[in-house]
């Protein structure tokens, strides 16, 4: 297993180093981040100041080199807009996409889960039918659509819950989040649904197919056979049997979740890091693209070495060191 | 898809025909914008949206009323001694959000700071570069300048005046509240990057107290959520509003606008310099023109008659855009009266082509942003067709600012016909005409977005008098005649005038301001 780990580590390495050159350049090919964020009647002397003092005077070999040098000792450089180190900008926000994600993750576990089982169990019922029916829906309906729509019926019409923002923060523990008052979550309640809306519906299918691939085996019938209760066959037996995939689908949702909200943070303004990538994107601000695009691949790393770690833990014949191959 | 955003939001405002309209709660006020806020530092980014909530904190030695006119700020009067020497008389018993009091060291202290800023994308230098302060007694400075400078008071407008401690103070310290000290209408309490700026009044401010106790400022840069925002309640105000939400809007009696022309010209720019230009091609061999057509006065004249401005206006911004002829709006200073928008002709545009040797016109391509001024990319879609019956058929290209912006300039200047607009942050034609439309020169700081080399000694000689021009309305009718000339030979296409709009609950007003910033503190009751 440490070989297997050390292994993964190394590959990462590699990934991070290509992926910060392919940003780098990328940007860079895009255009001159100076002429997006001067001031428009900024005159010729104050543009070179501007490029001189951010650096971008530099040939962008020599951009990138520093930028190396810096990276190796932790330093990601500062943004161009905030001037504050891009990963301190990025940390700022992480908290309230974390939130998000983790609110929406858990909505789609125990609401998915529980829906996708009776669907499975009971297939032919109406109640399986109309889940499934739903889960389409949830899973065509564009989020920005539904959001518009999460908006304009609790917010606008019913008047229930805010329509944007993050709203009141609480302290718990020293830890600063919008699930410790009521006001946060009234806020909370609404982005986290929209987000979770589709994984939602790929839990209830993933679950659903996998309900319906095991009740018919041999071990399942081996089980009956053996006196258990129903209850324990299901809920022991074939739920375990079923979580590999959702296993790993939910770990990769929780990457996807955290790293591309952007369109549910736009249209709720909600402020964490997928409204910050986007802005940043449009403002070509450099150091945050590139910052955010290494954490982003460090959390999708992390991601999977925990997702192999719980294969082995659910099915003991995955063994780590074979996956590294 | 952010480019469908807008449609759904029509739907939501139709949709939403009846709503309860919660009392605005007394005293508090919140406002969302869609300007993004990147900083609390006066001096660190000079950018529309961290000007205008800069303008909540502190105060300037002169202000500008809602049209851009300047009033006195901190200064209660100035006036120019000699060509370059100026006087300022600061205003008495003015203090700091921490007590202590305003005088003329603070204002020294704010100059030296300008140019100190670290890392700054976008400085402040500019206006306080070359002169030379002296301080006579604590209310009372003299500027003297290398060269005579009638704009000076103008450059006053723009550049905040912190306190003398916070000389030092980097920007983080701004950001984190500790150097928010000011003299302005509103105490700092909170700023949540990305998200909001939270103030409470300043009850010693000396000039009018603001109607509310605490304001709120989000910061919602999509259009819909805006609107929403707005719709539901949340926030009492919103700027920016969406043109597509305009005509429901106003079907909405819990619901007013406010408007005002702005200085912001939308405009295309025309590749005066190259012998061929990139986008200009022969319309049977498809090949670039040996003769760069718009090196032609009657080409230019015969794609301004084509475009019908008025039908933009109406259809495209339901009206909040005024069809342009010049630089900026009747009533700003040096904005001549004389040019009146270019009358829609597409059989006159047609003969001028003939006359210029093109009777079968020519192909083209203009190209423009479209996430950048509202509605950009489908003025741009809307100009494609104009031009085409006239006999120029063109292709559209709109593309993100980002790309657009970095290409269309130096040193590239990738582009043949442009859409480009220009907000005029000093109220006046000077900064069109300088940087749009004078011969880029570093030295004198004209033509830096020139991104159609448009070149005219005369139009050079006359603004740089201009700008040597104390005397107010001598320097008036100097920068009639650059723009009249400018203008008249067609060096950049005017097409319209933005309007700058806001939406708000019907029990309130607001003087809408030219220059785009919402201030909580004109937002009345009624």
């Amino acid at each position: 297993m440490t070989v297997f780990i050390i292994r993964r580590l190394m590959q990462s390495a590699f990934v991070l180093l290509i992926m910060s050159l392919l940003v780098f350049f990328g940007v860079y090919a895009i255009g001159d981040p100076v002429e997006i964020f001067i001031a428009a009647d900024a005159d010729q002397i104050e543009r070179e100041r501007a490029m001189q003092a951010l650096g971008l005077d530099q040939p962008i070999w020599a951009q990138y080199g520093f930028f190396l040098l810096n990276a190796m000792r932790g330093d990601l450089g500062r943004s161009f807009v905030f001037n504050i180190p891009s990963i301190e900008l990025i940390l700022q926000r992480l908290p309230a996409t974390l939130e998000l994600a983790a609110c929406a993750v858990t909505l789609s576990v125990l609401v998915g889960i529980p829906l996708g089982m009776y669907a499975g169990y009971r297939p032919q019922s109406r109640i399986a039918k109309a889940i499934m029916a739903t889960s389409i829906a949830g899973f065509s309906l564009p989020t920005f659509w539904v959001g518009l729509m999460l908006i304009l019926v609790f917010a606008v019409q019913l008047g229930w819950l805010p329509s944007t923002g993050r709203g009141q923060l609480g302290e718990f523990l020293g830890i600063h989040s919008s699930l410790f008052t009521l006001d946060g979550l009234a806020h909370l309640l609404l982005p986290a649904f929209n987000l979770a809306l589709f994984n939602i519906s790929l839990v209830i299918r993933l679950t659903r197919a996998g309900m319906r691939e095991n009740m018919p085996m041999d071990y399942v019938k081996f089980a009956r056979a053996k006196g258990l209760t129903q209850r324990r066959v299901v809920f022991v037996h074939v739920l375990k049997n079923i979580m590999i995939p959702v296993v790993t689908v939910i770990g990769l949702e929780i990457g996807q979740v955290i790293a591309f909200a952007v369109v549910t943070e736009t249209i709720f303004a909600w402020p964490g890091m997928g409204k910050l990538i986007i802005d940043s994107i449009n403002r070509l601000d450099r150091p945050v693209i590139v910052a955010y695009l290494l954490i982003t691949v460090v959390m999708f790393i992390v991601i999977n070495l925990v997702v192999d770690i719980l294969y082995s833990i659910l099915d003991p014949r995955v063994r780590l060191a074979d996956a590294g191959h | 898809m952010s480019r469908r955003i807008p449609k759904v939001a029509a739907f939501l405002v139709a949709s939403a025909l009846v709503i309860a309209a919660p009392a605005v709660r007394a005293q508090n006020l919140s406002v969302a914008v869609g300007g993004i806020i990147t900083s609390m530092d006066p001096h660190y980014h000079n950018l529309g949206p961290n000007n205008n909530i800069a303008q909540y904190f502190f105060d300037r030695l002169v202000h500008f009323d809602n049209q851009q006119r300047p009033i006195p700020g901190l200064a209660e009067s100035w006036r120019a001694i000699n060509d370059t020497t100026w006087e300022f008389k600061l205003r008495k018993g003015v203090k700091f959000h921490d007590g202590s009091d305003f005088d003329a060291e603070d204002v020294i202290a704010s100059f030296k700071r300008v140019p100190w800023v670290p890392n700054s994308p976008s400085s402040f230098t500019a206006m306080v570069r070359g002169i030379e302060v002296t301080v006579v007694d604590p209310h009372t400075l003299v500027f003297k300048t290398p060269a005579p400078r009638p704009l000076l008071p103008l450059d006053m407008a723009i550049v905040n005046i912190i306190s003398r401690k916070s000389v030092e103070a980097p920007t983080a310290d701004f950001n984190a509240g500790k150097a928010m000290n000011g003299t302005g209408p509103y105490r700092f309490k909170e700023f949540v990057p990305g998200d909001r700026v939270v103030m409470e009044r300043n009850p010693n401010y000396w000039g009018e107290k603001s109607p509310w106790a605490t304001v709120t400022t989000r910061i919602v840069n999509n259009p819909s959520a805006r609107m929403a925002a707005l719709l539901s309640g949340d926030v009492q105000v919103i700027d920016q509003v969406p043109t597509a939400d305009i005509p429901r809007l106003k079907q909405n009696s819990n619901l007013r606008l406010e408007s005002v022309t702005s200085n912001r010209l939308i405009y295309l720019h025309i590749d005066h310099a190259r012998d061929v230009t990139p986008f200009a091609f022969d319309k049977t061999s498809g090949q670039p023109l040996a003769k760069n057509p718009l090196k032609d006065h009657r080409v230019r004249e015969a794609l301004s008659k084509a475009i019908n401005r008025k039908a933009i206006a109406d259809r495209i911004f339901d009206g909040q855009a005024i069809p342009a002829g010049g630089l900026l709006p009747d009533g700003f200073f040096g904005a001549s009266p004389k040019l009146k928008p270019d009358t829609f002709d597409t059989n006159a545009a047609q003969r001028l082509l003939r006359e210029a040797g093109f009777p079968k016109g020519f192909k083209l391509t203009i190209h423009g942003p479209n996430d950048r001024y509202p509605e950009d990319g489908k003025v741009l879609q809307a100009i494609g067709p104009m031009f085409t019956r006239a006999g120029v058929d063109t292709a559209v290209q709109p593309m993100p600012w980002a790309t657009f912006v970095s290409q269309a300039g130096a040193p590239n200047y990738a582009f043949s016909v442009m859409l480009v607009g220009w907000g005029s942050d000093t109220g006046e034609t000077s900064s069109p005409l300088r940087s749009l439309l004078a011969t880029p020169n570093r030295e004198l700081g004209f033509g830096a977005s020139n991104r159609g080399r448009y070149s005219n000694p005369k139009v050079d000689e006359i603004l740089g008098k201009a700008l040597q021009t104390v005397d107010t309305g001598a320097r008036e009718k100097l920068l009639f005649e650059a723009s009249e000339i400018a203008v008249r030979d067609y060096g950049l296409i005017p097409l319209y005038y933005q309007v700058n709009l806001w939406a708000m609950r019907s029990n309130l007003t607001y003087k809408a301001r030219t220059d785009e910033y919402t201030l909580a503190h004109f937002i009345k009751p009624r």
